[in-house]
């Protein structure tokens, strides 16, 4: 064999392994995945059962009594935090797409409204917590730690995907549609709102849930403003949710606390992952429609 | 698009009629959603100017070069912490994006069509999971297989390199917490990566495969290095996810408040001191030393956000806050 040849046939082999090399990164990748699913399972699911569904937080174990208790209050806690945080950020987020959208176009300064809510998207979620904890602080020392401020912290993670989902999907809306609407005379919000927005909506609908699966698994901020093991008792206390409760329970020596952190934790992750796959369905068949 | 925007709201000197009242309102309120947006990373960054105020007026910037952390003697360096943030989130990108990198070229060059999106968008679902619930994993699985197998294979096979040394019993350490991280790191460097290796015109990839470039040396002499602003884009977000994470960091890094040792030492990065110390805070100023650093904190991740998207926004790639 030549010099030359056998140059070429390590330059190949090298090639090979280094394709084996990165499937092989690949499958490493999905190992973590599969391996947190399959402990939330196994360690959340041996204990799940339909009370959880149904009952409170139990109280911890006493050498007495031991109730498994269930997640309803954290549910209803987590529901009506983001709820509230979706009520702000949603109707803002959508507002600043449409001006950035409708008004600016590709101007300069419109994209440096998209440039805010990206750069707003990477500031940390403990951060914004600090952030609301000054803000509430001067408004009402009473309320720091609550659901209200909870929410708004909350709030301020989802507006940035809310507004730069909702502007992608503003944008793909042909220019035409908008002139079409122009020319029979209909008014400028009226096209924004009913022609426009309504074409994009499932586009929009996608940043909400990314939004919403965000925030439903934010913790961070919730342990500086709305830290308690209380149930909901009005917007102006704290209530305790699931993302929270996972961290507080997770090192319980209580077994039916610690139990109840992996049940949340396996209802929290079914929730989730649900919520990415459908956003991520309605974005594909959305996007087919249009280039169709 | 070079012709004029029909929505843009015109003076009356320019229309016959005045615009309706309804548009005007209209305006007005989408303008104050967009000004919110602006309103509120400003205020973010004023408010913790604010509450770290008392602090920055006693010290100053000198506790960035203090070593020691002891509140109850009014002594406050936040090195330790500035180095558990860096280290892990340097290490965890060390794991991280080798993978990602790897994963990003297997799913634009060698697997099959149809395996491509489907595996991609498994992989993203690492985005979707809970940072607590990667906390809980971390601290339940993992911890006690470092305490009880990894940590002593370290220093017995790499101790050597003077990098794990000192005791080994500690599950909860800065090796855990950049192992957490990294796979936390990993859809975000891959989708990034993909959309930019995907981007690369096929005429590039032909040229090389005409010059009898093997299928690696296509990768790495075409592909990646006309990728190489969208990867690296990718790659500096991934920091600012690592550097700004809070809750699987606290489960796992040790929350020990001393400069660490080794990589098997218990330690505490930024967001972790913050979230374990925010309650536990006694001495008047300890609050405010909290609030600098999260302000130091909150600078390097505007800064290394404002470069990535700077990079991006210069490829025009969009925001990827779809792909994440």
């Amino acid at each position: 064999m030549s010099a030359r040849t056998r140059h070429a046939t390590r330059r190949k082999l090298f090639s090979h392994a280094m394709t084996v090399l990165t499937g092989l990164a690949v499958v490493i990748v999905m190992i973590p995945l599969f391996w947190i699913i399959y402990e939330c399972v196994l360690l959340g699911g041996s204990h799940l059962t339909l009370g959880y569904f149904t009952q409170g937080t139990p109280p911890p174990c006493s050498p007495i009594e031991c109730k498994a208790g269930g997640g309803l209050q954290l549910m209803q806690g987590t529901f009506i935090v983001v709820g509230l945080a979706s009520l702000y950020a949603v109707p803002v987020g959508i507002a600043g797409a449409i001006f950035a959208v409708e008004y600016g176009g590709q101007r300069a300064w419109a994209r440096a409204f998209s440039f805010a809510a990206d750069v707003l998207s990477g500031v940390p979620s403990i951060v914004v917590g600090m952030f609301i904890y000054v803000v509430i602080f001067y408004y009402d020392p009473q309320i720091v730690f609550s659901v209200t401020s909870g929410s708004l912290a909350l709030g301020a993670i989802m507006l940035p995907i809310v507004m730069r989902a909702t502007e992608e999907a503003l944008r793909t809306v042909p220019h035409s549609v908008r002139e079409a609407a122009l020319a029979l005379g209909m008014s400028r919000w009226k096209i924004s709102l009913r022609i426009v927005l309504l074409s994009a909506l499932p586009g929009v609908l996608t940043g909400v849930l990314l939004a919403v699966s965000r925030a439903v698994g934010e913790a961070a901020p919730l342990l500086l403003l709305d830290n308690t093991n209380l149930g909901f008792t009005g917007t102006n206390n704290p209530a305790d949710t699931m993302a929270l409760s996972i961290y507080l329970f997770a090192a319980s020596p209580y077994k039916n606390w610690a139990n109840l952190a992996w049940e949340t934790a396996l209802v929290l992750l079914i929730f989730v992952l649900v919520l990415s796959l459908t956003s991520r369905l309605l974005l594909n068949r959305w996007s087919r429609k249009w280039k169709a | 698009m070079t012709r004029g925007n029909p929505f843009r709201p015109s003076s009356s000197r320019r229309t016959l009629r005045a615009p309706r009242i309804g548009d005007r309102i209209f305006f007005v309120l989408t303008l104050i959603g967009a000004l919110g947006v602006v309103a509120v990373l400003i205020a973010v960054v004023a408010a913790l100017f604010h509450g770290a105020q008392p602090a920055l007026q006693q010290y100053g910037f000198s506790p960035v070069f203090g070593r020691i952390w002891n509140p109850s003697d009014y002594v406050y360096g936040f090195v330790p912490f500035i180095l558990g943030t860096l280290v892990t989130s340097t290490i965890a990108l060390l794991i991280s994006v080798p993978l990602s990198l790897g994963a990003a070229i297997f799913l634009t060059q060698h697997a099959p069509l149809w395996l491509r999106e489907p595996v991609a968008q498994v992989i993203q679902l690492l985005a979707a999971i809970p940072s607590v619930v990667y906390g809980l994993w971390g601290l339940i699985i993992i911890t006690p297989l470092m305490a009880a197998d990894v940590n002593p294979a370290l220093a017995s096979y790499l101790g050597w390199t003077g990098l794990f040394g000192g005791p080994t019993n500690y599950g909860e350490n800065l090796l855990t917490a950049s192992i957490v991280l990294s796979i936390m790191t990993v859809p975000t460097i891959t989708a990034f990566s993909r959309d930019a290796m995907e981007a690369v015109p096929r005429s590039q990839k032909e040229a090389a495969i005409s010059l009898g470039a093997t299928h690696w040396e296509v990768t790495r002499r075409s592909i990646v290095p006309y990728a190489r602003s969208g990867i690296v884009a990718g790659i500096v977000l991934g920091l600012g996810r690592a550097l700004g994470e809070t809750m699987a960091v606290t489960m796992t890094i040790g929350n020990r408040n001393a400069i660490p040792t080794s990589l098997l030492s218990p330690a505490q990065s930024i967001p972790s001191l913050i979230a374990t110390d925010y309650f536990e805070a006694i001495t008047p100023n300890e609050i405010p030393a909290l609030f600098e650093m999260a302000l130091i904190l909150l600078l390097i991740t505007l800064a290394v956000n404002i470069g990535a998207r700077a990079i991006l926004a210069r490829l025009a790639l969009g925001s990827g806050v779809g792909a994440e």
